[in-house]
């Protein structure tokens, strides 16, 4: 359990790289001769990696990644997934969102941990997703969560510019998104979250008028998402979990440049993140767990790489114990699964009961529905 | 008001079918519909006119460039003003089941030609809809079977073919996805899609016969030397591919299902109205109108009123339709593809991924539902637009500005007929109380535009 936050509650951001992120190519094994016979196109070679120790090395456009990893704030889980990985992309990140990778769920993991912060669901901004579309890890029953898709521009009938017009219309919406008893199911979810926009947006408003900052986020999606929670952090609003979602990572085809591309976006944003946090002394209380559905096929297929398995995450902080944890998969193609995939060597559902149990202080069983095998990547002060 | 012809359709059932096989409907569509019988209406609606109204070539030459801008305020201008309809809604019906996105394929051209190939055959026969999609270049390009090659196989269409365009999970092994995909082998274009260097040029399909896999392959209990047509005809006659297809349509048309990944193992909302569409397939070898025919006649869809959330796309159409402002063409239109159907989580001919988007309560979270509102309230209160002048001399013209229940009845049937629940109904009373005495007009307009944000209207 962490301490010594300064009496700040310790907070969670969720940043999930949508389509199957290549850890091969992010963390590359680059003495391994296996690698380089299996990607014989899709490779980056022993001179350009960016070396962290003897085997491996980081992609040269996660140089910032690299320097957060070099000045210990970066743990690297490697080889996440579970048995029998999906390749489906759809069901993959179901599972990823829900925690099960065995039935069909339909709570997110996420939301059931809102639940237990806040368990008779009084502040709609315990959770908070930027970006396009609430994900499903952060929706479940009962759960109010708030989604908001641009921060400058979030209010509701903005167009009514008669305030006392506005008012009375504002009234007469509150009235419409009062939950009733007895309406169907979707309907009840759809007024839940009218009532729940009604109660967030005051708050929100106030945000962006309240934000200095020296730092200069970049101009990309990723970048836009994570300066948002910092905002909302810095506003100390309460919220103790954000997600932000960074897509394009589904690379069958012309991988090289394009995963330059999104990996240069994304730990330009990181880096950025936190030294905006910590420009405001709002740094201590934040880890960021980036994550992805699966890993890609070791073998490449001429010009991209197909669905695999094997996957890694980023447990990143200033409270976080940077290294290697877990093992690297086995480059051993005997050890293999489905004879083409990296076998993970650690059950995601142990690094989700990991952040719950050693970051967020939330009992971690019944979310991810058993005992699983965690990390320590969490430095003691 | 005294009805001149006898109501042969209940205005209400014309509005629903207008909602789900077209981008709704305006009230005066309505009353002139409302004099024909429901199966004749269902009817024009799956046999397109050989016009539909609209001047696409003066519409093109308006529009021009080579944008997707361009594109999709053509295809808009069509939701709202075409007399084909349903045309329209099976394009885009097929664009969320092969979702093909543009982010990846920068092509525009071959992105807007897959549109317009939906256009044509979306209600044809599926064998012809899944060969013209698998020679289709923009989607060649999205799944990569311009990289699926005899020496290496690239899996990746073989898989979403049988995943997420026919079958669906549960109805093939991963040896059929690889042999899918040896059978496609060869299956690909000219010319490379991408804008650079050379910009929008033609990309037409070609078959590699040198890259193409002539070797034996085993395909769902068959074994032959298959090519890609072998292995859609051997799609289209399994059951699976008619109950996927029909639940899909289902789904789209009828009532929000369950995402598609979960369809193996949760059953069907309305399992007899999926038999009785599986069966229509089935008899009629694949042909999509005889599927749909069956569906829109059922009583199972004239019963399901306001049980689908609109996507951005039908809301913004919609409303667009009943605004009335771009009944010509004029400029402004691609605006709302670009950023108005954006912001509230669709951006067309640019689907999150190869699943499409996720629909139904899905599309409803805070930030979206803002959007969804600040919009629709933004554009029908503007009295000064044509088609909101109508509707408020409807209103008007009904003579029911005294009692507040008139009031609020007439405002419901003017933006409809819609129906809405008791709570919504008190709150709209509310306001027609409090707002007594106020300009016609302007109470009108503004009840109307209350009536956009209720719950009931992001339902179609």
């Amino acid at each position: 359990m962490p301490n010594n936050l300064k009496g700040k509650a310790p907070v969670l951001v969720v940043l999930q790289m949508t389509g199957g992120n290549d850890f091969m190519n992010t963390l590359v094994p680059y003495t391994s001769g296996l690698y380089y016979d299996s990607r014989q196109t899709v490779r980056i070679t022993e001179d350009r990696v960016l070396e962290l120790n003897d085997q491996l090395g980081f992609h040269p456009a996660a140089a910032p990644l690299k320097d957060m990893f070099d000045a210990g704030d970066v743990a690297i889980v490697q080889g996440i997934g579970y048995e029998n990985s999906n390749r489906s992309h759809f069901r993959a990140m179901d599972i990823m969102h829900t925690a099960e990778p065995n039935a069909i769920a339909t709570e997110g993991w996420l939301a059931k941990a809102i639940r237990q912060l806040d368990p008779e669901g009084k502040d709609v901004l315990t959770g908070v997703s930027f970006g396009r579309g609430l994900p499903r890890a952060m929706a479940a029953p009962g759960v109010r969560v708030t989604s908001v898709g641009d921060l400058d521009t979030y209010g509701l009938m903005t167009s009514v510019d008669i305030k006392e017009d506005r008012a009375e219309a504002m009234d007469i919406f509150k009235r419409f998104y009062t939950p009733a008893i007895g309406s169907g199911a979707t309907m009840s979810y759809l007024q839940q979250t009218g009532d729940d926009v009604l109660t967030g947006i005051d708050q929100l408003q106030t945000v962006p008028g309240r934000y200095k900052s020296t730092v200069e986020y970049a101009d990309n999606p990723i970048a836009k998402s994570l300066r948002d929670v910092a905002r909302t952090h810095i506003a100390g609003l309460g919220t103790r979990i954000f997600y932000v979602q960074h897509g394009g990572y589904d690379h069958h085809a012309v991988e090289m440049p394009a995963h330059e591309k999104l990996l240069g976006e994304l730990s330009g944003a990181l880096r950025d993140f936190m030294d905006d946090l910590r420009e405001h002394d709002s740094a201590e209380e934040v880890v960021v767990y980036a994550f992805t559905e699966f890993g890609r096929r070791v073998q490449d297929n001429g010009s991209g790489t197909d669905h695999g398995s094997g996957g890694g995450a980023f447990i990143i902080g200033d409270r976080v114990e940077g290294g290697l944890y877990s093992e690297y998969p086995s480059l051993d193609p005997k050890t293999f699964a489905n004879g083409e995939d990296l076998e993970h060597t650690f059950d995601f559902r142990g690094v989700y009961a990991t952040l719950l149990e050693q970051w967020m202080s939330i009992d971690s069983i019944d979310i991810v529905r058993g005992k699983y095998e965690q990390l320590q990547p969490f430095r003691v002060a | 008001m005294v009805q001149a012809v006898k109501t042969q359709t209940d205005p209400a059932l014309v509005a629903h079918l207008y909602r789900r096989a077209g981008f709704g409907i305006t009230r005066e569509q309505v009353d002139r519909l409302s004099e024909r019988d429901y199966a004749d209406i269902v009817d024009f609606l799956l046999n397109p006119l050989p016009s539909n109204g609209v001047h696409d070539d003066e519409v093109s030459r308006y529009m021009g460039g080579e944008s997707p801008h361009a594109y999709l305020a053509t295809w808009i201008f069509r939701m709202i003003n075409s007399e084909n309809q349903l045309q329209e809604k099976m394009a885009l019906f097929w664009h969320h089941v092969f979702a093909t996105g543009l982010a990846k394929n920068e092509h525009v051209l071959s992105a807007s030609n897959q549109i317009e190939m939906f256009r044509s055959n979306g209600m044809s026969d599926m064998r012809t809809i899944l060969l013209d999609l698998s020679r289709d270049p923009a989607m060649i390009f999205w799944l990569d079977n311009n990289e699926n090659h005899k020496s290496e196989p690239n899996e990746n269409y073989g898989r979403e073919l049988l995943e997420l365009f026919s079958l669906g999970v549960g109805n093939y092994t991963e040896i059929d996805i690889k042999n899918a995909a040896r059978a496609f082998t060869g299956w690909t274009f000219a010319q490379s899609p991408p804008l650079y260097p050379h910009g929008y040029y033609p990309c037409d399909f070609v078959f590699e016969e040198e890259n193409h896999d002539n070797s034996e392959k085993e395909f769902l209990g068959h074994t032959g030397n298959f090519d890609g047509g072998d292995v859609i005809d051997i799609i289209v006659d399994q059951p699976a591919c008619a109950a996927f297809i029909s639940r899909h349509l289902y789904n789209f048309f009828v009532a929000d299902e369950p995402q598609v990944p979960t369809w193996n193992e949760v059953a069907p909302l309305d399992p007899q109205l999926i038999d009785a569409m599986s069966e229509a397939f089935m008899n009629s070898g694949g042909d999509i109108k005889s599927v749909l025919r069956v569906m829109f006649n059922s009583n199972a869809f004239k019963d399901a009123r306001f049980k689908k959330v609109k996507s951005p796309i039908e809301l913004v159409a919609g409303i667009l339709k009943m605004v009335g402002n771009f009944d010509d063409f004029r400029p402004g239109l691609s605006a709302y593809a670009d950023s108005t159907t954006v912001v509230m989580g669709q951006k067309l001919l640019d689907p999150p991924s190869v699943e499409g988007w996720h629909t139904g309560k899905e599309w409803i979270d805070g930030g979206n539902l803002t959007e969804r509102v600040n919009f629709a309230v933004s554009e029908i209160g503007d009295g000064e637009s044509p088609g909101v002048q109508r509707i408020i001399d409807r209103i008007i013209d009904s003579g029911s500005l005294v009692a507040p229940e008139d009031f609020v009845d007439s405002a419901l049937d003017a933006m409809g007929p819609i129906t809405v629940e008791d709570s919504t109904s008190e709150a709209l009373m509310k306001f027609a109380r409090d707002s007594e005495g106020i300009d016609d007009r302007l109470r009108a307009v503004r009840i109307i535009s209350l009536i956009v944000s209720t719950p009931e209207y992001q339902f179609a």
